[in-house]
Formats: structure tokens, C-alpha cells, sequence
């Protein structure tokens, strides 16, 4: 693996221009400053109870994201590439969705296998045939993004069911404003703030036609979810009802909640529980989650889901291979954003050649998620690449490889000072019936060990404030 | 608003209301139990403090016997005691996490701080001293919450609902003091105590936060009749019944002139505030301290459930 390319220092070490700036101030700044800065950003984060759940973990029931100071700098240049980009995927995205629940004409035409849907369980049978208002499939979608050099970035993954963090993307920018006023009076940064007002916007636009003031909720599976502080968070922003399933119900296809008043009809769902749990008539019986008979209103147009049902076919990790494609059979354009090269395992020669290069590859599940049960080849002892060699033998559609990108790096406050350390960035993108909405940042995640290329929360990862200069 | 956040809100305010109660009544507890025998006599004042708590049946369950290490454990740390100060300050605490939308900044900043300062108190204090600091503390938590609540909050529903728990619960705490230590405050002929009392009057007012209001509205010395007429009858005590029917009626008619609809809850308050307006203390006495306050207390449950049954669920 090539030396990666520092977002600060670029690959030969002179300071590029949009983080002039920074590192002047972070020359400046003594470095019992910026660990006191650290501190305090982190006291801040426990008494608004920004926490997130870890699986399994019953002892740290509510654990913090470790949050770097140290804020990751875009050009305007940069963003509007990137901005042109995910409009432009995102697209692909909704209209593979609706051609797949409606004309198919993309399998027809051969480009993407007929059993690569069919035989997905993020596929919804339910679905087929089924308008949705608008045809809007992925109102809010999480594309993560890598770079790799000063021009090119890749999508890692698209997130189209129910992506998260958005709220850290908000909150890192509000600490950040209030611990370093200094450094935000010498730049000129693009505000995140008016994300709320955008997805509420985005949510509106989407109602059921009927329905003139529409009544939006989001959902949640409740406090015990890894993302409910985020769900509470967003509500309150939003200015809309935090409810679970036990407070809504059906009747005569019409969704309702319960108030102190009665019941009140609900028109647009922003729903953050997964398609399995939404309805136990149709989906999983034993979900407690949900409402019965959901998916009746659902279909008979009564009420808006946001995402919609069945979205997960569009960001499975095997249908992500033949993005590029499908971005060229639905826009005729080119796509701008770069997928990174992927062999499917499904595919013979694919497979060949990833077990001859376990080593130096990154495989992963094609329905996981989380950077749960991957193989980092380059970083992998030849025990843990042979029982993955067995795993992938016994059942390779499971899997998808990927070259181990060298994953561009910012500075990042560590124990001794600052050093570089990789991040990738999850900017998100709205689409409404007007239009498409991004705001200029996103959350970036940063691998705090050495070396790591991993910056899943679940495992140790932290995030960055992004700052997207202005002009 | 949402039911299920309406309850939320009914039950948080609760918790921390109860919470507090349960630090004043230790608070009260220890002083008594400091002093020589000579001045209170040899009741047991932790097994009182147990019975004062609602909470009798489920300590004597797990313990043998009421003394101090016992019952401070049981009222204060226990995690087995749903009513404990540390359940109350825990379930309150997941509570606001579940309607962290309807709660303010500053509120949930209480409660939140609240419960992260609580894991310092660990298992229990180490000595008296620490313990009494822990009883001034969670005193001035739920002082904190109630100013929070009540400098912040919209006045809407979702604060009628809050005040509604802080009023059912506190009129609840009164009763149920009253209701442990009726026997000492009966007019001088029936009393069987004798002066050794005194300081039992005390600890009760002390209980309710009530000992130097008592000075200011009768300007003599403690007289176990007035201390059940401060409790049950005078308006301007915060803590009497007649105070709190006052809250939880003005709260109730909010709600219904927001809502446009009367209902059993409300007619049901009017009906515990009449009879407190119209009774006189010499007439509860004639009649039974005792079986005033047991019925009192069984009314204001009732109440409790229709709240729920015609709001929360």
C-alpha cells in the first residue's frame, strides 16, 4: 500500500490551500490546549447525553463517540464535485429502485442479474407493482465517501434504508463553534444548521396528495436503540412527535397516534426502524416495534415511509459493484463519483482471484454492515485469512473484495501531539418532490489507531467536524 | 401531545417529587434518632421512616429488622426498592430520555446531571456526614428539576402534566406522614404521648419542609392540632393537601379549556377540593383524623387513575 495522501499536507508535504489556516493556528496552539479544548468537548458531549449503544455490551450501555478537535477542511472546488456527484447517484439510485418494484427493464436488459434481486432479502415482494408518492424511494440517503487523492474520490458504500449520524454532523459543528470561536472568525465555513429545515421540507413535499397540513412523525424502536439519542435529537429539531410503534395504530387503512386528545391521523412516517420490524402482519411477526397493519395504509397511499419499503436492494454490497452501470442505464451520463474496483465472489474468476489475494484485500459481507465481519487482508494474521479463505469457499455470494484503498488522512489530536490518521466522510443527500438537498459538510469519521483503516463507531472510531469553505 | 409522553412527563415529575421526600424523611429520621431517649421516648423512628415511605411490606421482606444501616440502604441506595432515591432518580432519568423532545435544555441538563452524579455516591455513604451531604443533594436536584421545569417550560399541556405528577405525589407524601403519625398530632385530651412529643412535631414538620412556616403562620410554639391543620387545611403551605388540590385542580382545568372537554379526572379533583374547602379541623377530629387521612389517600389515587385512564394510555 502507496503512502496516503494527507487532506493538510497533500503527498509531498507542503500545506495545500484550504488548510493554510489551520495549520498556522495549529502551529500556534500549545498542545496542552487543544488536549484541554479535548476535554472539555468531551464534558460537553456527556451532559447533552450524546451516546450510542454498543451491541452487546452491557456494561458501557452508553458509550461516547470519541470526538477530534481538529476539524477535516473542503475546498468549494472539492464540494461542488462532490455535491454534482451525489445528486447524481442518489438519482440512480431512486430510479433503479422504482424500476425494479415496477417495469424491471434493467434486468431485462442484462445488466444486472435477475437472482441478485430476487434472491435478496432486502428485496420486498410486497412492493412490486406498488406506487409510492412521487416515486420517491430514498428521501435521505448516507453515501460514504473516501479519497484517495486530490482529485479522486470513491463511494465506499450507499446507505439508502435508514442512515445515521447525521446528528454528530450537527453537534460537532455546534461544540466546535463554541470551543474555537477564534478559528471560525478566520475562516468563512458553509453552515450545517438548516439541515433540520431541509429534511423537514424533504418530508413535507412527499406527503400523501390528500393530506394539506401533512402530520409528520419519526419512528423509533425506542431508548434502547445504538441511534435513539439521534432519533430524539432530529425530532426535536425537526419540531415533529418522537413516537414508537405502541404509539400509532391503524384503522380503516389510516395511520393514528394517540394523544391526550384522541386519536390524531399521521401522513409522513421518517421512519429510523428497518423494514423487518415495520409491520408484523406482513414482515416479522414477533416485532414488538411496529404497527399491524402499517403496510395496508401504506399501500392503499394513506400515509408516506420515509425511506421507503424495499429500499435495501439498491445499497446491498453486490448490487454496488454494477453502480456505474446502473448510473449509465438510467442518466446516460457518466457517473462522477467513482466506485471502488469490486470483485463479487459470486462470479468465478472473481472469486479466483480474490483467494489468490486474501492478503491483500478487503473482503466483506454483502448484507453486512457496521464493519462487522470483514476481512482487512494487508492487516490480518494468515490464521484469520485462512478461516476467512474457509468461510468465503462455503459461500461465496456472501462476499464481495475490495483493493485496500489508502484512504486519504487528516490531523488528528493523538495522545502525543498531532499525526494523521485516516477518515472517510458521510455526507447526506435529501430528495424531496422539488428537488435535491445537500448540506455543504457531512459527518467524517477518522480511524484514531495507527494505521487503522476501520472507522465504524462500533469499533473505535471518531469523528471530525467538516468544515466546507465557503467561496 | 403524545400519551405515552404525557405519562412520561406525569411519572418523571413524580420520581423526582418522591425522591425528595424520601431525603427529607431520612433527613428528619437521623435528627430524631440523634437525640437522647429521654426527649422522643423509645419508638423505633427507622421502622416509622419505612412505614412514612409506603414502603413497609417490601423492606420487611428482605430484612429482619429496621435500623439505620438498613433502612438508609433501603430508602436511599437500594436498587431492589423500585421507590428508592436511586431507582426514583434512575427510572426519572429514563424517562426524560424517553421524551427528551418534551423535556427543555435545562431540564434534561438536571436530571441528566443528576443521574451522572448519583454513580458517585456509589453503594453509600461512608459516614453520616457524607450521608447528610447526599440527602442536602438530593434535595437540591429536585429543586434544581422543579426551578428547570418551571422557568422553562412552555405552558402547555406538557407542563400541566408535569405539574400534575408533582402535585398527586406530594399530596400523596403529606397523607401519608399524617397517616404514620396521626396518633401524635390528636387534640391534648385524647393524646397519649405527653410533651416527649415535641420532638416528633418537629421531625414531622421538618419532613415537609414545614418547621419554620409553621412560626410564621401561628407565631406560638408547636401544638399538634395546628401542625394537622398546617398539613391538611392552610392554603398557603405548599405542601398541605388543601394546597395541592389547589394546584392539581387549576392544572386539570388547563389542560381541559386547551382540550375543550371536561372529564372524570377533573370533576374528581373538584370534588377532594370541596371537601378540604369545607372541612374544619375540630370536625375531622370529631370525626377521625385516622379515617380522614386513609380516605383521602385512596381518593387521591383514584385520581391518579383517572388521570391515566382518561390522558395517559
Amino acid at each position: 500500500m502507496s503512502a496516503a495522501f494527507d487532506e493538510m499536507k497533500g503527498h509531498n508535504g507542503s500545506v495545500r490551500s484550504a488548510y493554510t489556516e489551520l495549520a498556522r493556528w495549529l502551529a500556534e496552539v500549545p498542545p496542552d490546549v487543544l488536549d484541554y479544548r479535548r476535554r472539555e468537548a468531551e464534558l460537553i458531549f456527556r451532559r447533552i447525553g450524546i451516546t450510542f449503544a454498543v451491541y452487546g455490551e452491557a456494561e458501557a450501555q452508553e458509550r461516547l463517540i470519541p470526538f477530534d478537535v481538529i476539524p477535516r477542511i473542503m475546498s468549494a472546488p472539492e464540494w461542488r464535485l462532490l455535491e454534482k456527484g451525489l445528486t447524481q447517484r442518489v438519482s440512480a439510485l431512486n430510479a433503479f429502485i422504482k424500476d425494479i418494484y415496477g417495469a424491471r427493464e434493467i434486468l431485462r436488459a442484462g445488466v444486472v442479474p435477475d437472482d441478485l434481486v430476487f434472491r435478496n432479502p432486502a428485496f420486498r415482494p410486497e412492493m412490486s407493482g406498488q406506487d409510492v408518492p412521487h416515486s420517491i424511494y430514498v428521501h435521505v440517503a448516507g453515501i460514504d465517501i473516501v479519497r484517495v487523492d486530490a482529485e479522486t474520490f470513491y463511494v465506499l458504500e450507499d446507505n439508502a434504508r435508514t442512515p445515521s449520524g447525521v446528528s454528530y454532523m450537527l453537534e460537532n459543528r455546534e461544540i466546535m463553534m463554541r470551543l474555537f470561536p477564534e478559528l471560525f472568525s478566520r475562516h468563512r465555513i458553509a453552515p450545517v444548521e438548516n439541515y433540520p429545515d431541509e429534511l423537514l421540507a424533504t418530508l413535507k413535499s412527499v406527503a400523501p396528495s390528500s393530506s394539506r397540513d401533512p402530520n409528520v412523525v419519526l419512528l423509533t424502536p425506542g431508548v434502547y436503540n445504538s441511534a435513539y439519542y439521534e432519533h430524539s435529537f432530529l425530532a426535536d429539531k425537526l419540531g415533529v412527535e418522537l413516537v414508537e410503534g405502541r404509539d400509532l395504530f391503524v384503522k380503516d387503512e389510516i395511520v393514528y397516534m394517540r394523544t391526550t386528545q384522541g386519536p390524531h391521523r399521521v401522513d409522513v412516517i421518517y421512519r429510523r426502524i428497518d423494514d423487518d420490524f415495520l409491520d408484523p402482519l406482513t414482515f416479522r411477526p414477533d416485532s414488538a416495534l411496529g404497527v399491524p397493519g402499517m403496510m395496508s395504509a401504506y399501500k392503499a397511499g394513506n400515509v408516506t415511509l420515509a425511506n421507503a419499503v424495499g429500499t435495501g436492494i439498491a445499497d446491498d454490497k453486490a448490487v454496488y459493484s454494477f453502480m456505474p452501470a446502473i448510473v449509465k442505464f438510467y442518466l446516460g451520463e457518466e457517473p462522477l463519483l467513482r466506485n471502488v474496483p469490486t470483485w463479487r465472489c459470486r462470479e468465478e474468476e472473481h472469486l479466483a482471484y480474490v483467494l489468490d489475494h486474501l492478503h491483500e484485500l478487503v473482503v466483506k459481507e454483502v448484507h453486512g454492515s457496521g464493519g462487522y465481519g470483514m476481512l482487512i487482508g494487508p492487516a490480518a494474521s494468515k490464521v484469520a485469512i485462512e478461516q476467512f479463505r474457509a468461510k468465503l469457499k462455503t459461500s461465496p455470494k456472501n462476499f464481495i473484495a475490495q483493493p485496500t484503498l489508502a484512504l486519504s488522512t487528516c490531523p488528528t489530536c493523538i495522545e502525543q501531539g498531532v499525526a494523521p490518521r485516516h477518515v472517510d466522510l458521510r455526507p447526506f443527500v435529501l430528495t424531496g418532490r422539488d428537488r435535491v438537498r445537500i448540506v455543504p459538510g457531512g459527518l467524517t469519521r477518522v480511524a484514531l489507531k495507527e494505521g487503522s483503516l476501520v472507522v465504524n463507531s462500533s469499533q473505535g472510531g471518531g469523528t471530525k467536524d467538516t468544515w466546507v469553505l465557503d467561496g | 401531545m403524545l400519551s405515552r409522553t404525557a405519562d412520561n412527563l406525569y411519572w418523571l415529575s413524580r420520581y423526582i417529587e418522591r425522591a425528595e421526600y424520601l431525603a427529607r424523611i431520612l433527613d428528619a429520621t437521623q435528627r430524631l434518632s440523634a437525640l437522647p431517649l429521654t426527649y422522643v421516648g423509645t419508638s423505633n423512628e427507622w421502622e416509622s421512616a419505612v412505614a412514612t415511605a409506603g414502603c413497609a411490606t417490601a423492606f420487611f421482606k428482605i430484612y429482619d429488622e429496621a435500623n439505620e444501616a438498613n433502612v438508609t440502604d433501603f430508602l436511599a441506595f437500594s436498587t431492589a426498592n423500585s421507590s428508592s432515591i436511586r431507582s426514583c432518580f434512575e427510572l426519572a432519568r429514563g424517562n426524560a430520555r424517553a421524551v427528551r423532545t418534551a423535556l427543555t435544555m435545562e431540564m434534561w441538563d438536571a436530571i441528566n446531571g443528576t443521574w451522572l452524579e448519583l454513580k458517585r455516591y456509589g453503594n453509600g455513604p461512608t459516614s453520616r456526614e457524607e450521608f447528610s451531604r447526599f440527602l442536602r443533594w438530593v434535595q437540591e436536584s429536585s429543586l434544581r428539576f422543579d426551578g428547570s421545569a418551571y422557568r422553562t417550560m412552555l405552558r402547555n399541556d406538557a407542563y400541566w402534566f408535569s405539574r400534575l405528577g408533582v402535585y398527586i405525589e406530594r399530596a400523596d407524601n403529606t397523607a401519608r406522614i399524617l397517616d404514620v403519625k396521626y396518633h401524635l398530632l390528636l387534640p391534648e385530651n385524647e393524646r397519649v404521648g405527653g410533651p416527649l412529643d415535641y420532638f416528633q412535631w418537629a421531625a414531622i414538620l421538618r419532613s415537609v419542609s414545614a418547621l419554620t412556616a409553621y412560626h410564621w403562620v401561628y407565631r406560638e410554639s408547636l401544638q399538634p392540632w395546628l401542625v394537622a391543620d398546617l398539613l391538611i387545611l392552610r392554603d398557603e403551605m405548599p405542601r398541605s393537601l388543601a394546597s395541592c388540590y389547589e394546584a392539581i385542580v387549576r392544572n386539570l382545568d388547563s389542560i381541559a379549556s386547551a382540550y375543550g372537554r371536561q372529564g372524570p379526572a377533573q370533576r374528581q379533583a373538584r370534588s377532594i377540593r370541596t371537601r378540604l374547602q369545607n372541612s374544619r379541623m375540630d370536625g375531622i377530629f370529631q370525626r377521625g383524623l385516622h379515617e380522614f387521612i386513609g380516605e383521602f389517600i385512596g381518593e387521591n389515587n383514584r385520581l391518579g387513575a383517572l388521570i391515566t385512564e382518561q390522558f395517559l394510555t
